[in-house]
């Protein structure tokens, strides 16, 4: 067929019988080799996805024992030495090694090369260093849990962390240190693979929402680690050979550190929110059987979301000392940011209109985003208000905030992302009622944990506080409470995930009759993916031909 | 444990100002979490799956929508921003003539200090209705100097010094917490403020056994560093006199001009070279870091402070120049 | 936007037609792969810019708040050994540029000699890098290790300026020293006349890292060196 051929309209394969084929990626070749120095995209799925459970459940740890020690307002349950290195090593783990790589390096890694219709990603070999280094980072950060922790918090401020700060802060580092040179190698070839890889007929505006997404993410990733690599190296300069870059006594300043990590972490919250946006596009069509309503308009907000997202670092620094007139500067954009935000809960919302909503354990998980989602970016504008963030700077008002971004809202749907692709990565249905219970459980434990956070903040308690005023003990234990239907919440889909891999039915390639290349392929699909480079001809999420323009 | 409260006192003359600017966020934000999760609730309802094989019909986007909505929420958020940057503004600006109070954060308390030379640990005794501007720093690390009643905080950094000011409004005790993680003791960086009729505070400075002003202080210092032996006040000595200086505008040597405040002054002790005064080029001035401490600093700066009279004119002058003498000569000033 | 025209068929199991030797098969085709690669060095590159960025944005901020020591601590480097490690850098990205154009043209011979000489010029600057900071050892110029500057209000000024020399200088030192050890690849490679007209991606790859350590060296140069140069001798 050549290149000038008449474009048909492309039709899906008739139906499958919900079988398993016989051969795919996860039965290929076997033996711990050849999952080790494997670089099939989809087994570095499966690897990326054992280890960041793995960190997901250290992170929930220490998160447990922080909730438990602020039941009672003293510090009574634990020194407040292992109290600060817990929710320092809950941010870490957390932030570096569960969170920042967590779609994009499962959900991410295993449907990239796919919706591109792509065999695999542009470099398959550094898609594997990537998991090689998340690994070498996991390693520091074990060994720096072994040595006891470090209380410097996730942020690493000096002078306290270069110079005070007991604990083994240089191994913590290293070990953020190769997380972040992870992240960059994932994002390095989302970008080269989306840039050039993308199948014959498949345009920038013909590729899905996940996709758009996974590209802006990936400026992020490039363009933002490298800074706090760099910023991590000099705390530890500065740490281990008493190269002063942040002492007064030399004319440094400790708040060019600040400037220099925020520049970084705060384009990692988006890292950390733009796939999970990507992510609600591809379930609010799949179970709205309809395109996404403004679609152009949806993919451009996550490019804008990643170039604004550079420009805002500074709102962290509002009562640092920070000029006035910095702070206003910063204010405004940070504004800015959110409208794109909200221009994609609009969006789906339109989407949902004359739709055809099914209620599957993803659409669960959808909903709930958009509830949670809204509440953690509405409070974000108090904080991006000078006026407020001067009283709510550093209290539990940013806490809640930003757990109801990046574990209400990122988590909420990666899990709604798991239970969407899980049939296609394993080829194994899961116990739907289960994934809408835990789903539900999740969103009232978040809630209950969460919620009373902003109460707690606005009335003056300060974060990292192992101890508190007898005063703030209610909202404390209505908090750890809710700590703990979270937690059950996500035992859950541990348990029926697993479950299902042994006991579940067959998925078939297209369980929820969605439209999309990697539903197109066997589920679990074969090694090469596609048996022919498919040709695309269509529109996104064409369920109803024509629509659109 | 259950008589507990859900809403922060407010205490001084900007917490209304910042619960106004609060509660239009809570009203706007509860408007638009209404308005999606009524819409999202109904859509569910509403457009519930019936038929398994029911596509929906297609949908046009319609840009005028995606402007509106996107332009408006927009206008909003500058209305929050405009608000909130007035009363940043307003937070970070401090009035003239307020009264001045310091505090020196270390690990884990806060050392307040009263220009009368009160000291105080971990707490902070003002009278109520006046402006109280508070100049800061820390002996180690960053720390957070925060007051919920007032709905302020501020950071104080090593090497630097930063201000806060507040107006207390209402008599009573509220919170002082350290709000920057600071290591161990971070959650016991706390204390109060107690916030005293006028009366009862002159009688409080009264009863409190107080030692020397910090003026006093900073003029032993002054003279034990060795500071009077050049910094003489008639202008003879090899550096420039420091009288009626403060506040007020400094020539430097590389043509630019300062405005002698605080942190002027902490650098010009500690760093001599930074920003040296116009015709002192070859000035010889040591450095004293390491010799005095971030106390002993705000008292030579408040003894400084004394050596201005509240209408001086700028009186800095190249010693080439025979400066005219004052028309009041007097002594030290106390 | 573009994209390749291709086959639909051009990779079932079974495919049998011939790739240049390199081919990946994730790639529809040569062509596709070099493309990949090129890019995905320059995003590679522009990543190692935003890290040198850091150090760059931490120098001019800390320049700009102390002239005097900068400029004093910059007066006690020398000068025309750091013009002779500029020059030896540049001729490097010459013979790697040549090595380039070799292997574009199929002259494996040269491929391999312009590689070694690009590693020899590359371990010149590194050795003198080592006299240098030799030097710094010998005249207490390390900081946190043995500083010490005579004139005490430039201290802290010039001490500032030798973490960011240090810092810097080692940061490039140390991607020199990863460019030496893939130049050590490449001239294993070569050897095996693995380049040739049809597969030189790497090659080229290989060059655009190699130039892009050259220029991050031509801003250290005057920002480092020259920048008390003016105060001469004996300041």
């Amino acid at each position: 067929m050549s290149a000038t051929a008449i474009p048909r309209v492309h039709t899906p394969p008739p139906p499958d019988p919900p079988v398993r084929p016989a051969k795919h990626y996860i039965n290929a070749t076997s033996g711990l080799a050849s999952w080790l120095l494997t670089v099939d995209h989809k087994r570095i799925t499966i690897l990326y996805l054992i280890s960041i459970t793995i960190f997901f459940a250290i992170g929930g740890f220490f998160a447990m024992l922080v909730r438990l020690e602020l039941i009672t307002p003293q510090g009574d349950l634990m020194t407040a030495e292992t109290y600060n290195r817990s929710f320092s090593m809950h941010g870490i783990a957390m932030v570096f090694f569960f969170l920042i790589p967590s779609i994009p390096a499962t959900l991410g890694n295993f449907l990239v090369p796919i919706m591109c219709g792509a065999r695999d990603l542009a470099f398959p070999k550094i898609n594997l260093l990537s998991w090689y280094c998340f690994i070498v980072g996991a390693v520091f950060a074990l060994a720096t849990a072994f040595m006891g922790g470090v209380d410097t918090g996730w942020t690493f401020y000096t002078p306290y962390s270069s110079t005070y700060a007991n604990g083994a802060v240089l191994t913590a580092i290293l070990g953020a240190f190769f997380a972040g040179f992870s992240s960059i190698l994932t994002g390095l070839n989302f970008i080269v693979t989306i840039h050039k890889m993308r199948a014959p007929g498949l345009t920038w505006f013909r590729m899905p929402l996940f996709l758009w997404a996974m590209y802006a993410t990936s400026i992020i990733q490039i363009l933002g680690t490298p800074v706090v690599a760099i910023t991590l190296i000099l705390v530890g300069l500065e740490r281990g050979l008493g190269f002063g870059f942040f002492d007064p006594k030399l004319g440094g300043d400790p708040i060019l550190m600040q400037h220099l990590f925020w520049f970084y972490s705060h384009p990692a919250v988006y890292v950390m929110i733009l796939p999970p946006l990507g992510v609600m596009s591809e379930l609010t069509a799949a179970f709205c059987r309809r395109r996404v309503y403004g679609y152009h308009f949806v993919a451009l907000s996550s490019v804008a979301i990643a170039v604004i997202s550079f420009i805002v670092w500074g709102h962290h620094l509002f009562t640092s000392g920070q000029s006035v007139y910095a702070g206003m500067v910063f204010s405004v954009l940070t504004f800015l940011v959110g409208i794109p935000s909200a221009i994609k809960v609009f969006n789906w919302m339109a989407t949902m209109f004359k739709a055809s909503i099914s209620f599957e354990a993803p659409m669960i998980y959808a909903f709930g985003f958009i509830g949670l989602f809204t509440i953690g970016g509405v409070t974000g504008l108090f904080l991006a208000t000078l006026g407020l963030d001067i009283h709510m700077h550093d209290t539990y008002f940013v806490v809640a905030h930003f757990h109801y971004i990046m574990v209400g809202s990122a988590i909420f749907s990666y899990m709604g992302g798991l239970h969407y692709w899980w049939p296609k990565i394993t080829g194994k249905l899961y116990n739907d009622t289960l994934g809408c219970i835990s789903a539900v459980l999740i969103f009232l434990g978040f809630n209950a944990t969460f919620f009373p956070q902003f109460i707690l903040g606005y009335m003056g308690m300060p974060r990292r506080y192992h101890a508190y005023p007898a005063e703030f003990q209610f909202l404390n234990i209505c908090s750890s409470l809710g700590a703990t239907l979270l937690a059950v919440g996500y035992v859950l889909p541990a348990i029926y995930f697993t479950w299902s891999l042994f006991k579940g039915k067959d998925a078939g390639p297209n369980p929820f009759k969605a439209k999309g290349l990697e539903w197109e392929i066997p589920s679990p699909p074969p090694t090469e993916n596609f048996t022919k480079v498919p040709v695309v001809n269509s529109e996104p999420y064409d369920y109803a031909p024509g629509a659109g323009h | 444990m259950w008589n507990f409260p859900l809403f922060p006192d407010a205490a001084s003359s900007m917490a209304g100002q910042v619960d106004a600017l609060y509660f239009f966020l809570v009203a706007v934000s509860l408007f638009f979490t209404v308005l999606i999760f009524a819409g999202c609730g109904y859509f569910a309802i509403k457009f519930k799956r019936v038929d398994e094989n029911f596509i929906p019909a297609g949908q046009k986007d319609n840009m005028v929508l995606e402007v509106v909505w996107s332009v408006i929420p927009f206008f909003i958020t500058l209305v929050m921003f405009a608000w909130g940057a007035v009363i940043f503004f307003r937070v970070y600006t401090p009035p003239e003539g307020a009264m001045e109070m310091y505090a020196v954060g270390k690990q884990w308390m806060w050392k307040t200090q009263h220009p009368e030379g009160h000291r105080e640990i971990n707490e902070l005794h003002v009278p109520v209705g006046r402006d109280i501007k508070m100049t800061m720093t820390t002996e180690d690390v960053i720390h957070s100097f925060f007051i919920p009643a007032f709905r302020v905080k501020k950071d104080v950094v090593p090497g630097k010094y930063t201000t806060m000011w507040f107006k207390p409004t209402k008599v009573g005790k509220y919170h002082l917490f350290c709000a920057e993680y600071c290591g161990n003791q971070h959650s016991g960086m706390i204390g109060s403020v107690h916030v005293m009729e006028p009366a009862d505070y002159e009688a409080w400075l009264a009863g409190v056994n107080r030692g020397e002003t910090m003026a006093q202080a900073g003029e032993r210092l002054f003279t034990r560093l060795g500071c009077a032996s050049c910094h003489q006040e008639d202008n003879k000595g090899r550096c420039p006199t420091l009288k009626d200086i403060y506040n007020k505008p400094v020539p430097l040597q590389n043509g630019q001009r300062v405005i002698a405040d605080e942190s002027y002054l902490r650098e010009s002790i500690l760093k001599p070279q930074a920003k040296i005064v116009a015709g002192y080029q070859n000035q010889e001035m040591p450095t004293f870091q390491g010799q005095v401490s971030e106390d002993g600093l705000l008292q030579i700066v408040a003894y400084i402070k004394t050596l201005t009279k509240p209408d001086a004119v700028a009186a800095v002058a190249a010693p080439a120049a025979a400066a005219p003498k004052p028309a009041t000569k007097g002594g030290n000033k106390k | 936007m573009a994209t390749h025209a291709t086959t639909p068929n051009a990779h079932s199991d079974d495919h049998h037609h011939a790739h240049p030797p390199g081919f990946a098969h994730q790639f529809e085709d040569i062509g596709q792969q070099l493309d990949s690669t090129t890019l995905g060095m320059w995003v590679f590159l522009a990543q190692e810019i935003m890290f040198f960025g850091g150090l760059f944005c931490g120098y001019s901020i800390y320049r700009s708040l102390m002239p005097a020591g900068f400029e004093a601590a910059s007066n006690h480097l020398n000068v025309p050994l750091g013009f002779a490690n500029t020059v030896v850098l540049i001729a490097s990205s010459l013979t790697m540029a040549l090595a380039v154009r070799a292997a574009m043209l199929g002259d494996n011979k040269w491929v391999l000699r312009w590689l070694v000489g690009t590693l020899i010029l590359g371990c010149m600057f590194l050795g003198v890098k080592i006299i240098e900071y030799s030097d710094k050892f010998e005249h207490h110029l390390v900081p946190g290790y043995n500083f010490q500057w005579a004139n005490a209000a430039e201290a802290p000024g010039a001490q500032m300026f030798y973490v960011f020399y240090f810092t810097m200088t080692g940061m490039h030192a140390l991607h020199m020293v990863i460019g030496a050890g893939l130049l050590l690849y490449f001239i294993y490679k070569a050897s095996k006349n693995t380049y040739h007209p049809q597969y030189f991606g790497p090659i080229e790859n290989m060059g655009l890292y190699w130039h892009f350590v050259d220029i991050v060296w031509i801003f250290l140069f005057p920002l480092l060196y020259l920048l008390g140069y003016h105060l001469g001798k004996g300041h």
